[in-house]
Order: C-alpha cells, then structure tokens, then sequence
C-alpha cells in the first residue's frame, strides 16, 4: 500500500450513506432527487445534510426521474456541479435525457443502485437497468463494496469534468447487497476530499452574459454526425484520466483502483469475470479453491464504459479457459452484456469464453453456484449457449 | 454555403459558441395560420407581447405595433391571451392571403 497522506476516519455505513457522505463532502451546487428503491436512501440522507445546512446545494425535489435528470441537464448547462441518484425504473425512465445529458457533454454525477427491471415487479439487485444505458454516452463504473462505492463517487467527479471528456459519470452499486449493508469503511476528512474533487470550472455556461452560448441547438444531416463522433472521443480520453486520477487517489488514501481488478491470475489456469459485489464472492471461492490447488483467478471490472478491452485481454489471454458472470440477460443475445464485450476484446485469442447468468432479481449468488462454474472449466466442456447461475429448471 | 467542418474544428456538444441563435431561423415558414390585428379593438395591454414564445409581437411606447412574419409560426397564443373582452387578434388560415 502506498503511503497515506491524509488522515481519513473508519466508519460503519452502508452502501447508500457512503455515497452521500462523498456527495456531501463534494458539495455539489444541485441534487435534482426523485425516490426510488434501493436508491432512496442515499438521496435521503443527502437530503438530511442539506437541510442541516451541512452543504450548501440546492435540492431539488421533482416529480419524476425525467424530471430529476432534466434539472440536472439545466443545472449542469447552467455552469455548476449537478448530481442525481436512481434505480431500476427510475433510470429507464431517465433515458431519453441520459442521452440530452451526453450529447451536450454536461458532465453529471448519478449514483445508480442496481436494481431489476419490471416486470414482474421486483425490487432486489440485478444489472439490466445500468446495462440498458450502456450505449447511452455516459462512463460507468462499477462498485465491489460501500468503500468501493465511496471511492468511486468521489473520483467520478474528476472523471466527468476533465475537458478532455466531460461526459456524464454514473457510479452503481449493487441494491441491497450493497445499498443496504453496513460495512467499516474509510472516509477521507473532508478538507482533503474537496480537494481533491477540486472546484468546477464550466468551459461553457448559460447563464454568463459576458460570453452567451446557445446550447442543445436543431442538429441535422449537417453536424450531428460529427458531434457523436465527438462524443467517442471523450470517450477515448477517458482511460487516461480515469488512470490518473486513480493514481491521485491511490497516493491520498492507499488504495488504488484500475480499470479490472485482477486477483490470483498470475499463475491462473482459468478464470472467472465478474462485476460489483459478486467479485466478493468470487474472491472467496477462488481462496477455497486454491487452497485444494486449483489454480484459478478473477478478474473484476471496474469500468464497463469505455470497456477497458486491452486490459482484460491481457489479463485473460493466458488462460485455458473463461467464464463471464452477467447479472443481466440481452434477451436473443448470445449471452449477457459483459460476456458479450469480454468476447469481442478476446477476439483471435482460441480462448473458450463462457456466458453464466446470475443472480437476476436479487438472487443470491451462493459460493457453491460460483464454485460450480470453476467446476465446469475444468472438468468438461461447457454448453456453448448461455448458463444459468441458480436458476430452476 | 460556408464549407463544413470535421468534427475536430467545431465546439463539442452542439454548442454555438454565441447567443441569439434563434433571430436566424425563419419559423415564420411554419405558419399556417397568419394573426391578423384589428387597431380600432386593440387597448395596447401588451398580453400578446408578453406571451408569444417568438418575440413576434413588435411593440413600440408601449403600444402593439405589428408582427415579425419572419419569426411568426402561427401558433395562436396571441389570439388566445388577448382580454376575451377585446378580442382584436384574430387567426385566418394562411391559405387566404395566398395569390
Ligand atoms: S401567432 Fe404565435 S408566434 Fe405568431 S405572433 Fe401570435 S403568439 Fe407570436
Ligand atoms: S393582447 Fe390584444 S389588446 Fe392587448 S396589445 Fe395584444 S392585441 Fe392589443
């Protein structure tokens, strides 16, 4: 671990009041904030800050999430910090603005508490709703835990805001599993937080009458093409930063972040991918197993947006085999989102590349139904089409 | 026309690095319906001013003037806020005024 510089406090939050502890030590100029489980909590205990004069935002309590991420929209074009926060439904029903938000590069904090999608209805953990924006232009990233979550709230401001690519930032953590957990955790004191996220400075605002600016102008045949292509480039630059703020990070607090998370692979044989709290799992079955000296690894993603395709190719392409856990289904698909991506930056590399479903809706991804995907690595060959995790047939 | 861009020499997100965008784009084309103003009816309470979403409504010493045709679009919101009372905008289809 690299030296801390900063003294840092050790507290007992969940996933939830972790989020809004980084957002509170933030201090963003505008929560637009509508409820929604898992989510509501975080919001709500943002909310309590705000109205303790903690922070100086101004909340914004709207009538739907539509509305929440238009007022972000507005706000952030206005020139100041902006955040939200949502689940499930609420971000489906976001969508459309998700995209007015990244099209017009207004670099937006949102924390995302995964949840499923309806219906039927259901409350509990799954990824389909953070999957279903995965083209929608923001970053994503993803969180293991509540220290995770903390972490990458606050770096996601940094992230978003560089010039280089101001593209809207969403942190997710797992509803429930995380969202609602209480877990020790590391907390930076908040002078030093803010320093770090440092103060936004907006390249463009709406509201300087010195320098007026006409934003989300008709875009036609003419130059919408090249503004997406814009677009893609924010997301080129972004590895870089996410890098070095990472590196930023890692000198403050110790704790260092990459792209993945690769853990026991040096000598692995075959491989689990996972993403957010599943990987906690996944570590504990890779202990059990390497203990009977099975020699296999995990590699966690961290960011999915950009997909850090070199970084995992590297990481796998010593491998016999891989299997890829998606919590999300791309129904008619070949497998799941992240199974899907794993096997396009696997591309030439005769690596067999399996698909497990899990986990959807909240089901408990037990260590045995980890361990039996190991299990089919190495003991024969796995069906080619997609696999369930804990599903009845 | 002015030569097109690539997307590396212009501002990102769709931005137009100036304001007043709107004054070049002629929604007058869209009109179908044309507000014609009645002067003898007309008590100057500038409701119509207040309300076009255009700035169509050209006052002058606080007294309705006329409309700019070229920025007009014909929606009726004039017509609609002027005092039921006084009733000195009238809408007609663009059809009757055409040669
Ligand atoms: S019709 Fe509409 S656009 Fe035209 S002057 Fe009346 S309010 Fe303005
Ligand atoms: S609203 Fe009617 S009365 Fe008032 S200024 Fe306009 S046209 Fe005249």
């Amino acid at each position: 671990m690299a030296r801390k510089s900063v003294s840092m406090t050790k507290l007992a939050l969940t996933g939830n009041e972790a989020v809004a502890e980084a957002f509170r030590q933030v201090n963003p100029d505008v929560a637009a904030v509508y409820p929604i489980t898992p989510q509501t909590e975080l919001m709500h205990k943002f909310s309590e800050y705000v109205y303790d004069g903690k922070v100086e935002t101004e909340l914004i309590a709207v009538e739907s999430e539509h509305s929440a991420m238009s007022a972000a929209v507005g706000a952030a074009a206005g020139g100041v910090r902006a955040i939200t926060a949502t689940s499930a439904n609420g971000l489906a029903l976001m969508w459309e603005v998700l995209y007015i938000a990244s099209g017009l590069r207004l670099p937006i904090v949102m924390a995302v508490v995964n949840r499923a999608l309806s219906g039927p209805l259901n409350i509990h953990c799954d990824h389909s709703d953070a999957m279903g924006a995965r083209d929608s232009g923001w970053i994503q990233i993803y969180s293991e835990n509540s220290q995770e979550a903390y972490d990458n709230a606050l770096q996601a401001f940094r992230i978003a805001e560089h010039s280089g690519v101001l593209l809207p930032t969403m942190i997710t953590m797992d509803g429930f599993i995380i969202s609602h957990t209480t877990e020790v955790l590391e907390i930076l004191d908040d002078a030093a937080a803010r320093e770090f996220v440092g103060e936004y400075k907006p390249m463009y605002t709406l509201l300087n009458p010195e320098q007026p600016v006409t934003m989300g102008p008709l875009d036609l045949q003419d130059y919408y093409f090249e503004h997406k292509r814009q677009q893609v480039e924010g997301m080129y630059n972004a590895p870089a930063v996410i890098e070095q703020v990472a590196q930023e990070y890692a000198a403050l607090t110790g704790r260092k972040y990459g792209f993945i998370e690769a853990y026991r692979m040096e000598d692995a044989e075959t491989a689990v991918v996972v993403m957010g709290s599943a990987a906690g799992t996944t570590k504990d079955v890779v202990d059990t197993l390497r203990e009977r000296g099975i020699k296999v690894g995990m590699v966690k993603l961290r960011v999915f947006r950009p997909f850090p395709h070199e970084q995992l190719a590297e990481a796998l392409s010593h491998l016999k085999s891989v299997a890829v856990l998606d919590r999300c289904i791309s129904f008619g698909a070949q497998g799941g989102p992240v199974y899907m991506e794993t096997r396009s930056a696997m591309y030439g590399k005769e690596i067999p590349i399996y698909s497990y479903i899990y986990g959807l809706g909240g089901r408990d991804l037990i260590p045995s139904l980890v361990e039996s995907a190991y299990n089919d690595l190495f003991e024969g060959t796995p069906d080619p089409k997609m696999r369930y995790l804990g599903l009845r047939e | 026309m002015s030569e097109l861009k690539g997307w590396k020499d212009i501002p990102i997100g769709g931005l137009i690095p100036h304001g007043g965008t709107a004054f070049d784009y002629e929604t007058g084309s869209w009109r179908s319906f044309r507000p014609v103003h009645d002067r003898d009816k007309c008590i100057d309470c500038l409701d119509c001013w207040f309300c076009c979403p255009d700035n169509a409504i050209i006052a002058e010493d606080q007294k309705f003037k006329g409309f700019d045709m070229m920025h007009c679009k014909g929606c009726g919101i004039c017509a609609k806020v002027c005092p039921p009372k006084v009733g000195a905008i009238t809408m007609k289809p663009e059809s009757e005024f055409e040669e």
